[in-house]
């Protein structure tokens, strides 16, 4: 299977940061809201590799997606406030990632990330296709599910005809 | 002027209400199936089900020929979504937007929503003014200049009783507009002489206004 590619726009690429950081050995600050099955995967990897990671969730049960090793910070709280985002380090964030399962959330976290404590490489996930195209021309970050995902698909049947 | 509505909540329903008796082209856009049903029976074919959020509702919705569109949901990332995808997708000239919670006022602003009503500071403001015995009331804000317009009582123990108004060093950019002496009111001029008691209302820059408190009440 091919590595996902998301159709994020050009942006000096948090995958590269992330390599850079480790190559340099300095840790990244990372802020991700949402700990469902993606955030929590997303933290539990950058954790492992030694990032300093806080993750966001304004319910409390969703942490228990963390590992039990996890050394970062679980913060309860919306994503969409600013207080919350300050207790969750943001003013030192490097990479910022919006992944709750609301839409909506995730385009004002992000915002509020990239306008407001200009964090530097900012990824918002978009489920709605036209939302995201949006978003996307607005000059932020985005990852759609919904295109990626029905595209991975489709090439998997082809590729295997 | 065709105005869309995004959210039919107490207020969504009033302000369709409103602006239907006003004899505006008004389209209410409503989530919940039940609650449309309701309304249409009440307005008439203004109703329309569906996620206001979605691009393809505001399309089906003519968002492309509206004037206006007026997102009153009760969370602040769906009407800041739904203000943003209006226009810059379907370039409406003007938005509107509630603000829920008053943090988030500054941030609508800067991400470029036309228009923030918040409807908790509205009604802090609003009973604010009813407490007796406050010395400095916050009368109205207008955002855009970032200019303040309160109302003071001047202090028996302030600096500035007794001297008249071209005396007094006021902040900077300020002006006082009308003084309450008992039942008068004085529009002041450099000669009026200020005295204790005197309502004062003054327009300030958002920044100077707690100059301007220091200056009045306190001392």
């Amino acid at each position: 299977m091919r590595p996902v590619k998301c159709c994020s726009s050009g942006q000096d690429s948090s995958d590269a940061l992330f390599r850079r950081g480790h190559r340099i050995g300095i840790n990244v600050n990372v802020v991700i809201v949402g700990c469902g099955r993606v955030g929590a995967r997303i933290a539990a990897t950058l954790d492992q590799a030694g990032h300093r990671v806080s993750v966001v969730d304004s319910n409390p049960a969703a942490f228990r997606r963390l590992p039990q090793d996890f050394s970062g910070k679980a913060i309860v709280g919306t994503g969409i406030d600013e207080d919350v985002l300050k207790a969750a380090d943001i003013e030192e964030a490097d990479a910022f990632f919006a992944v709750t399962n609301g839409d909506n959330t995730n385009i004002m976290t992000a915002q509020v990330a990239q306008t407001i404590f200009e964090v530097q490489n900012v990824v918002a996930r978009i489920y709605d296709p036209v939302r995201e195209d949006t978003y996307r021309k607005m000059g932020i970050h985005t990852v759609c599910p919904t295109t990626t995902i029905a595209t991975l698909m489709i090439d998997e049947i082809q590729g295997g005809a | 002027m065709y105005i869309i509505v995004v959210g039919g909540g107490k207020v969504g329903y009033y302000l369709t209400k409103t602006l239907v008796h006003e004899g505006y082209e008004v389209l209410l856009i409503e989530k919940n199936p039940a609650k449309c049903e309701t309304y249409t029976e009440r307005f008439g074919a203004v109703v329309m089900n569906g996620d206001g959020a979605e691009a393809s509702t505001l399309a089906a919705a003519g968002a492309g020929r509206a004037d206006v569109v007026i997102s009153v949901t009760g969370h602040d990332e769906d009407n800041l979504v739904i203000c943003q995808l209006a226009m810059h997708r379907f370039k409406v000239k003007r938005t509107i937007a509630r603000v829920n919670n008053p943090k988030n006022e500054e941030l609508f602003r800067r991400l470029g929503v036309d228009v923030t009503v918040n409807p908790t500071s509205v009604i802090l403001s609003l009973i604010e003014q009813q407490i007796p015995d406050r010395h400095f009331v916050h009368l109205l804000a207008l955002r855009h200049a970032k200019l303040a317009v309160v109302e003071a009582s001047v202090a028996p123990e302030s600096s500035i009783c007794g001297r008249t108004v071209a005396e007094v060093r006021l902040p900077a950019e300020t002006s006082l507009i009308a003084i309450l002496r008992g039942s008068d009111v004085i529009i002041p001029t450099g000669q009026t002489r200020i005295m204790a008691g005197d309502e004062i209302i003054a327009i300030t820059r958002r920044e100077s206004e707690e100059q301007l408190r220091d200056l009045l009440v306190t001392n």
